[in-house]
């Protein structure tokens, strides 16, 4: 049966991370959201039941809601990323749950490069430890603009409001040197759930939202770049079939801009200059497409256009180099090679690259670049210069996350080993 | 810049997404292949494939895995659906699968074909040297599942490694691999069971009817109702009982639970999927045979 009807709701869609310590209790605050905006089905309470009982556990273990894996439920750690999905009536979330443990650091780089919003879960007894700097500094290289910090285990201090104050005193310090725009402070006890969904009453001296409230009404600035028009070709369509014949599309998502039928644009690295005829979808053509948009467009000359080519505007067009610098965070084990050559991945592209030169690391602890020693190794961050076999067409990380993003694969593993932020 | 007017909804997002993925598919590897069961997963994941190549046909053919305990509506729907859109279908019969040896048919009460597919599936994907396959697995589904990457990669036995994991960034996706490995790959991944309906309704998606209210012959067991058939193996202890139900998953018909319900539109669907205290899942009867039993099964090449 055909179904009609064009009932949808317009909700919108925050993406956030989180980030915290082992122990702060990132599970424990976590399961507590989920319980509480009714997330958690019966049968999977009645799971975590059963199984806080059969390990001997005096309370539900909301923790082992989360970590899903065998391993990580033996260790009683989160090892890898996992997504969880939740909803209140205007917004819904996709939550990157993501390891604290100092070994699975490349883990929450993975959860935050999508995110909107994080949240770093400090413990009000330890205050600011190598781990929240060392994430809160990864927040900020990621640019992400809005960051609650929620100070957990409010409930073992007594709810001190000087505990937190303390506590909110040294982060600010701290974080004076990362940029990010947005700072809120929460109160918290993930636990018994104070100021997690409803506003607590037992810290009547805090005068702002719960988490939840926060994570409702945060006005999210958008993440992408309305100006620079980027449009990263990503696969050309061609039917063979009666009627289209001639039909030639270049099928990708909007990377950056507002693009309109009827727009001068030029596309590299051919140079060549045309005119889009039409912005396509399988709905019908559209007035104007903007990211993150998927659609197909056509232009009016017929020119040679394939995967890995950008269509821009005439008047603003990214750079295009082959000597590009970048801030990488390292994912492997194995360390980066200095003169080694690794596969790229560009926006659609890909390319070769060998790396140049390592022009510092930095000290995570101290944010202070680190020159006498340049070994990038797991979890690593420094700052890198790269050659690309072919030129690439970017904007900075800092303008554009799609176009100045990349990632390196190591060639005779296929793994991908660094994440790299142009600069 | 005011950029109030460039705001998408929720399912605006998640179809953009979707479809980049499954562009990505298509370019990044030789010979990919959409898995498709009639369920409304895949329905919905066949719906944004078309929108991804639209105007041309899909680049590529479809799998279904097909365990021969179906509902007959479920395949009905299938072909009608496949012929009007002009898909190439494959179809791997676990029976055949049985009928070589290669795995041996589940006795006792409790008998289900789900475990085998995961062989039938491994072979079709050999015999096709398909390099990629795309399903309409959730991150909701299941806490495994949450666990999964966009693009999953498989060793040369199929096997999923849940600690070593591709680092997946931004929407860089990497579908390196060496000869005889394949990917699986989940481009509705951040979809819940509630984005999926709201979107089968603002799409005017047709569904195989067994998703909407109907009278059928049930038992109940291990606190499920599953659909009587004739695969089904009924206990002496066991009472058929008519009822009022619908699915909320349809895969093989005798683990497959359904659940009373009077829901018969979308709209009453929509309603009745947003009270709903029990997961999806959880009328699943081979989730429940161990906590890791959807982790096991993925480590072995299950989808």
């Amino acid at each position: 049966m055909w179904l009609s009807g064009k009932k949808q709701k317009h909700m919108d869609l925050l993406r956030f991370a989180t980030a915290g310590s082992v122990d702060d209790g990132k599970s424990t605050l976590i399961g507590r959201l989920m319980f509480d905006t009714k997330t958690i089905f019966e049968d999977q309470l009645e799971a975590i039941e059963e199984s806080s009982r059969k390990r001997g556990e005096d309370y539900v273990n909301l923790a082992l809601l989360t970590d899903g894996l065998r391993a990580e439920r033996e260790q009683g750690i989160t090892i890898d990323v996992a997504y969880r999905y939740f909803a209140t009536p205007n917004r819904k979330f996709i939550l990157a749950d993501s390891p604290g443990h100092i070994q699975y650091t490349r883990n929450m780089v993975t959860g935050a490069s999508n995110s909107q919003l994080a949240i770093i879960l400090v413990d009000v007894r330890h205050g600011v430890v190598e781990q929240t700097r060392r994430h809160s500094f990864i927040v900020g290289l990621l640019g992400i603009k809005h960051v609650v910090v929620c100070i957990n285990k409010m409930d073992l201090v007594d709810y001190s409001q000087e505990k937190f104050e303390e506590v909110k005193k040294d982060y600010l310090s701290f974080i004076s040197k990362v940029n990010i725009p947005e700072i809120h402070f929460v109160p918290v006890s993930a636990l018994l759930g104070d100021n997690i969904v409803e506003k607590s009453e037992k810290m009547p001296w805090y005068k702002g939202s719960s988490l939840l409230y926060t994570l409702e009404n945060v006005q999210v600035v958008s993440d992408y770049d309305f100006v620079d028009s980027r449009f990263p070709v990503q696969y050309v369509v061609k039917p063979q079939i009666k009627g289209y014949q001639d039909y030639r599309g270049y099928a990708g998502r909007v990377a950056g801009g507002v693009f309109k039928p009827g727009d001068d644009v030029v596309v590299l690295p051919s140079g060549f200059s045309s005119k889009i005829s039409s912005i396509d979808t399988f709905s019908g053509p559209v007035e104007e497409a903007f990211p993150p948009m998927s659609v197909t467009m056509r232009l009016e000359n017929e020119i040679d256009i394939s995967r890995g080519d950008m269509i821009v505007k005439e008047n603003n067009q990214p750079k295009v180099e082959q000597d590009i610098d970048l801030m990488i965070c390292w994912l492997n084990e194995k360390p980066l090679q200095p003169n080694g050559k690794y596969t790229l991945r560009h926006t659609t592209k890909e390319a070769r690259c060998v790396v140049k030169e390592v022009l510092y690391k930095v000290d995570i602890n101290t944010l202070h670049r680190v020159e006498d020693n340049k070994e990038i190794r797991l979890n690593d961050i420094g700052r890198i210069r790269i050659r690309t076999t072919q030129p690439l067409f970017f904007d900075t990380y800092q303008r554009n996350k799609g176009t100045g993003s990349l990632i390196l694969v190591d060639e005779a593993t296929n793994t991908t080993v660094g994440a790299g932020m142009i600069l | 810049m005011d950029t109030i007017n460039y705001k998408l909804s929720h399912l605006d997002i998640l179809e953009a997404e979707s479809i980049y993925v499954i562009r990505e598919v298509a370019s990044q590897f030789e010979s990919p292949v959409l898995l498709f069961s009639g369920g409304k997963d895949s329905i919905v994941l066949l719906h944004l494939c078309r929108k991804a190549f639209h105007p041309a046909r899909l680049p590529f053919p479809l799998l279904h895995v097909d365990t021969g305990h179906n509902f007959d509506e479920t395949i009905e729907f299938r072909d009608r659906l496949v012929k009007q859109i002009g898909a190439n279908l494959i179809v791997a019969y676990v029976q055949d699968t049985i009928n070589s040896g290669r795995v041996a048919e589940e006795t006792g009460a409790n008998a289900s074909r789900n475990a085998l597919q995961t062989t039938t599936l491994l072979d079709a994907i050999e015999k096709n040297g398909f390099d990629g396959a795309m399903g309409g697995a959730r991150r909701d589904e299941e806490k495994a599942r949450a666990k999964e990457r966009f693009f999953s990669h498989r060793d040369e036995f199929g096997q999923w490694d849940p600690k070593n994991q591709r680092p997946e960034l931004w929407s860089l996706f990497n579908g390196r691999k060496n000869f005889g490995e394949h990917f699986r790959i989940f481009p509705i991944s951040n979809w819940t069971e509630m984005d999926i309906w709201q979107y089968i309704q603002r799409e005017s998606l047709e569904l195989p009817s067994i998703y909407f209210s109907h009278s059928r012959s049930c038992v109940k067991r291990n606190g499920v109702w599953l659909g009587v058939t004739d695969f089904l193996n009924i206990n002496d202890d066991e009472v058929v009982e008519e009822k009022t139900v619908r699915f909320r998953t349809v895969g093989d018909a005798t683990c497959t639970g359904a659940f009373e319900s009077t829901a018969s539109t979308l709209d009453e669907i929509i309603d009745e999927v947003s009270t709903l205290r029990l997961t999806e899942r959880g009328g699943r009867a081979d989730d429940k045979r161990s906590e890791a039993s959807m982790e096991d099964r993925k480590k072995a090449g299950y989808f």
